[in-house]
């Protein structure tokens, strides 16, 4: 089965040359879960964001391919990579407090993918919504429809966002740390609808974030970042039994565990470290940077 | 579930009222100027100048704010110069807003090379010191209503460019800005539909900032003789007329300058009680 997703080599550069993201190769299948784990700054988010097309103003994508739906959009213009873009993929935001537009309701912020980029009829869309907001277990979904984001929790807020996420039935979905701005008991929620949302529409799901207890719950296989460059890629359950690299080896080792809370947390070594690094520096040489 | 937040309820208060209370007072006596008025602001009459305010001896019925030193009654005068105070303050204000917010939106989303443009209009703008450049445009135009709206439209417009092109920066910045582009959501589109609903607040508090500088501004070309002609009572022109027989008749020049204090300030505490008001997040 050919990925929905498939990157190849793709380069982002800061614009006074800085690269920031070295090289990165992934795909993903519709129906699987593929991870992106590392530390802050690594670049996970950066990878979601090239592929939306949302990147900062500074950034720009220098060099690769990104494949989504058998069309490099690198090849395509603007309006019609624009176009295919909200067609067909859909961003769960990071921080449910500033992903909902404080001046606006909820229906439309949901509906607006179904009417502008599909064409539904407004009263279509509505009912589409409010078959949604069900589907993500919100009570009263007529009320939330018509209240603003301030009257909801942040749970609730993240919850509106999953379903306007799959609103368009979108082939895939990036998930850009979904669940770090939420309290540890919503989290278990939260990602637990994400997966049963995800296997029951049978989205392809690029799912970033930090925390490899969260990837251990959703992915089917994952990349380990570091400095923009992909460290390991992996089968889910080969990573956790015998990581490969010195690096995910010591990731894995610095997660704590309920099991053993004194003696778990284990930070990166600094050998490691410096081995990465000098990955790194060797990687941009033979690139030439 | 439901935020607190949700349900404030948030009672109009003082400030509110009496803000508006003096600028719908003024906007009625504007209105029904030519019935309310008690004589005819341009009536001279020699018999009966300089007369003082009612509760001092010597006052006229009729003239209850007394007259000036040609024998026109004071209250008469004011009602009347609300009429181009308040055209001046809605027409420059809106025309200023409109300008003015609509440059600063697109600096402030688009960035690039139209924000590069407007910025550097709006510092070199800047540069210049506001009532000196308003007489020379006026010099330029001629006396009359449009010069003065003219003028003040083309020197305040950088007030809102600056403060609103800020505003659209932080927006712009905001995952639901992101979001519509990802939901396919053309620029111009993105600005009208998630941009402007949140700096709304600031525009209204802009605006009628913008109002009360507008009777400012004319008040000042009025003091200088080059407002509307000086047969039609301005308040700036009353208050020009006023100081230069203060020690003889004070309330010449006091009651118009308490008009325009109070007006002024009306309008600041208006927008700053309508920015809370409106404001999506305390909503």
């Amino acid at each position: 089965m050919s990925a929905f997703l498939e990157i190849r080599n793709l380069c982002v550069t800061l614009k006074g040359g800085a690269p920031i993201l070295r090289n990165v190769s992934l795909s993903v299948s519709a129906g699987q879960v593929h991870g992106l784990v590392g530390e802050s700054g690594a670049g996970k988010s950066m990878i979601g964001k090239a592929v939306l097309g949302t990147l900062p103003r500074a950034l720009a994508v220098t060099r690769g391919e990104i494949w989504l739906d058998g069309v490099d959009l690198r090849t395509l213009r603007p309006a019609e990579r624009r176009r295919r873009i909200g067609a067909s993929a859909a961003l769960i935001p990071q921080d449910p407090l500033t992903a909902l537009n404080p001046a606006r309701r909820i229906g439309p912020q949901i509906t607006r993918r179904l009417v502008d980029i599909l064409g539904w009829s407004r009263a279509d869309a509505e009912a589409r919504a409010l078959e949604l907001l069900a589907e993500v277990q919100i009570p009263d979904p007529d009320r939330v429809m018509r209240s603003y984001p301030h009257e909801l929790s942040g749970g609730m807020r993240q919850r509106i966002l999953i379903a306007a996420a799959f609103a368009a039935e979108p082939k895939l979905i990036i998930a850009d740390e979904p669940t770090t701005a939420l309290d540890v008991t919503v989290q278990k929620q939260i990602l637990r609808l994400i997966a049963d949302m995800q296997a029951r529409h049978g989205t392809a799901l690029l799912f970033v974030t930090h925390d490899l207890g969260v990837v251990s719950k959703v992915c089917d296989t994952l990349s380990v970042l570091y400095a923009g460059k992909v460290v390991e890629e992996a089968q889910m359950r080969r990573f956790f039994m015998h990581p490969i690299h010195p690096y995910s080896a010591a990731l894995l080792a610095a997660t704590p565990s309920y099991k053993d809370p004194d003696g778990s947390l284990t930070p990166v070594p600094q050998s490691v470290i410096d081995q990465v690094e000098r990955e790194v520096t060797d990687h941009d040489r033979r690139a030439g940077l | 579930m439901r935020d607190a937040r949700g349900d404030v309820k948030r009672p109009i208060g003082l400030r509110l009222w009496l803000s508006g209370g003096w600028l719908s007072l003024l906007v009625l006596a504007a209105l029904l100027a030519p019935w309310i008025a008690p004589q005819d602001p341009l009536a001279q009459d020699l018999f009966t100048s300089r007369l003082p305010p009612f509760w001092e001896a010597g006052a006229e019925p009729g003239y209850w704010l007394g007259s000036d030193s040609l024998g026109r009654d004071v209250l008469s005068r004011i009602i009347h110069g609300a009429r181009l105070a308040l055209i001046v303050a809605l027409v420059a204000g809106t025309l200023t807003c409109v300008i003015g917010t609509a440059l600063g939106l697109i600096a402030g989303f688009y960035r690039g090379w139209p924000d590069r443009i407007i910025s550097r209009f709006v510092d070199i703008w800047m540069a210049f010191p506001p009532v000196l450049f308003a007489i020379l445009l006026i010099a330029v135009l001629g006396t009359g209503l449009t010069s003065i709206i003219i003028a003040i439209v083309v020197i305040d417009w950088t007030r809102f460019a600056r403060v609103i092109r800020a505003e659209a920066m932080t927006q712009g910045a905001m995952d639901y800005v992101a979001s519509a582009q990802v939901a396919g959501r053309k620029r111009m589109g993105t600005m009208l539909t998630e941009i402007l609903p949140n700096v709304l607040p600031t525009i209204i508090a802009l605006l009628t900032l913008e109002m009360g500088i507008a009777v400012i501004v004319e008040a000042i070309l009025s003091f200088v003789n080059l407002s509307i002609s000086t047969d039609s009572p301005t308040w700036g022109g009353m208050i020009s007329e006023g100081r230069t027989s203060v020690h003889q008749a004070w309330w010449v020049l006091v009651f118009p300058l308490i008009t325009l204090f109070l007006t002024v300030l009306s309008f600041s505490q208006l927008g700053e009680g309508l920015k809370d008001r409106f404001d999506p997040v305390l909503r």
